[in-house]
């Protein structure tokens, strides 16, 4: 068993040392907060890349994407040619109220049309509201920032240990090559 | 005509006193709390960190509209919070600043002290009854309670520094008073601020208005100018409480230059105590009311009554 008071003093102790530090509260709606990179706060539609696969929409686990499209033929280019038909995009909506924040849309899309943006003050009164609709989507585009640098030490991009990878091939087999000649 | 004159500026001192430095504890409470806790506090009203948070209260408490329980015992619940207050303003009257510098210096300024704030917990009593409301009677029953426990222990260690300065004249004491009585008036001092903070229902004694059991005590029923005037008498005690443990024990306006600048030692050390006040809310959780009344009985009375025994010893062989 500790002393006789201990504890009192100990509280004392730690109210006093608190006082005597800088608080570290941020003034929030008067300074805005510094959000790490890749903050999840609302998701924005680049709409010229979407291709209306359903990839984001089937791969959602809460089904809060909602799209609807309708196809367009456009006619064979050159004589003879075949016509093309493509998929054109009516409706993009994300329902905010019911989105999990759980960034498998943006896993999912091939096309880079999904994006995290950190904004985050799009509360509203009416829950409906929160359905943002392709335009609204489309307007998160400008807040995106562009895609940090790579953590010091960690993993590089694919795309470039794929070509690094590449490179080195080609160079022995290109030193191989040489020795045998 | 001019001792007339005289009386109305007196009055006019203490009432100026009684308006401005509760509200200037309660602004270092919500301040020093805050930071205590690691947050900032009040920061938005009057600009510069919030020093017109209370004003913007007291504003907001004089539009609120004034109910009372269908069932409560109205004129009771009405002057209740008067009942809680006045006695607080009364009591300043008789509280020395300086040499000469007393509302009205009383022969038996100590007992009229003690008396007069005792009654200030009669409208927290009156007001937990009144209310018809059971979490108000049961916090009313433990302001009684804790009043009776905790009476005699403050009672006893205030007399003992009566005892040893030979008067009941609160500035009789502090001309008594000398530094050597910190070191033997100690546990008498701890008493009596302990007593004090219980007598005020402050934290941690403050199991009249436990909110996670009781909502809020006596004060549950209590909206608008009525519940403001119950949160100032509760300023107001500590201010009391406070100027009387630094004019008993602390020696009031005694200091370097204390000829010129003593109201400034009295108002400093009465600073000092409402600061500790303040540290011990923050520091400590609130007590059990088993444990509350056994810290009365079984500790603060026995040791008051040491403390009573050593005065009467010295005081006699000084004599």
């Amino acid at each position: 068993m500790s002393p006789f008071g201990r504890g009192l003093l100990h509280g004392l102790r730690v109210t006093a040392r608190n006082l005597m530090r800088r608080s570290v509260t941020s003034q929030y709606p008067d300074a805005k907060p510094e959000l790490p990179p890749r903050s999840r706060g609302v998701i924005a539609l680049q709409e010229e890349n979407c291709t209306v696969c359903m990839l984001c929409a089937r791969e959602c686990p809460v089904w809060c994407i909602y799209i609807d499209s309708h196809k367009e033929v456009t006619p064979p280019q050159v004589e003879g040619g075949r016509e093309r038909s493509h998929n054109v995009l009516d409706r993009f909506a994300i329902d905010f109220s019911l989105c999990m924040y759980c960034s498998i849309c943006i896993e999912a899309c091939p096309f880079d049309a999904l994006h995290w943006t950190p904004e985050f003050e799009y509360a509203e009164y009416d829950i409906l509201e929160l359905t943002h609709e392709r335009d609204r989507l489309r307007d998160w585009m400008w807040t995106v920032p562009p895609p940090p640098a790579i953590d010091p030490g960690g993993e590089e991009p694919k795309e470039i240990a794929a070509a690094r990878k590449a490179a080195e091939r080609a160079a022995k087999r290109d030193d191989s090559s040489g020795a045998e000649t | 005509m001019a001792d007339a004159f005289e009386v109305a500026l007196r009055c006019a001192a203490v009432l100026a006193a009684f308006l401005l430095l509760p509200l200037l504890v309660g602004q270092t409470e919500h301040k020093a709390m805050a930071h205590m806790q690691a947050r900032v506090g009040p920061m938005y009203a009057g600009r510069f960190h919030g020093w017109a948070q209370l004003v913007a209260d007291g504003v907001k408490f004089v539009q609120k509209e004034d109910v009372a329980p269908a069932a409560a015992d109205r004129t009771v619940f009405a002057i209740a919070p008067g009942v809680a207050l006045v006695p607080y303003l009364v009591a300043m009257i008789a509280i020395p600043l300086g040499p000469g510098l007393v509302g009205q210096d009383l022969d038996i300024g100590l007992f009229f002290v003690l008396a007069v704030t005792s009654v200030g917990v009669l409208g927290t009593l009156m007001g937990g009854w009144a209310s018809a409301n059971k979490f108000s009677l049961l916090g009313g029953m433990r302001v009684a309670v804790q009043l009776m426990s905790y009476e005699l222990p403050f009672v006893l260690a205030a007399s003992s520094v009566a005892m040893a300065a030979g008067t009941l004249s609160l500035p009789g004491i502090v001309e008594a008073w000398e530094p050597w009585w910190l070191l033997w008036q100690l546990p008498g001092l701890v008493v009596f601020f302990v007593a004090g903070l219980a007598e005020l229902q402050r934290p941690p004694f403050d199991m009249p208005v436990a909110d996670s059991e009781l909502v809020f005590g006596p004060y549950t029923e209590y909206g608008g100018i009525r519940f403001a005037m119950f949160l100032l008498a509760e300023y107001a005690g500590i201010v009391v409480l406070s100027a009387l443990t630094a004019v008993l024990f602390l020696g009031g306006w005694h200091g370097p230059a204390s000829d010129e600048l003593g109201w400034l030692w009295t108002l400093l050390k009465t600073g000092v105590v409402a600061f500790a006040v303040i540290w011990v809310r923050v520091a400590f959780p609130r007590l059990r009311e088993d444990q509350l009344n056994a810290l009365a009985w079984k500790v603060l009375v026995p040791v008051v009554l040491l403390q009573l025994a050593l005065t009467t010893v010295v005081a006699v062989k000084i004599a």
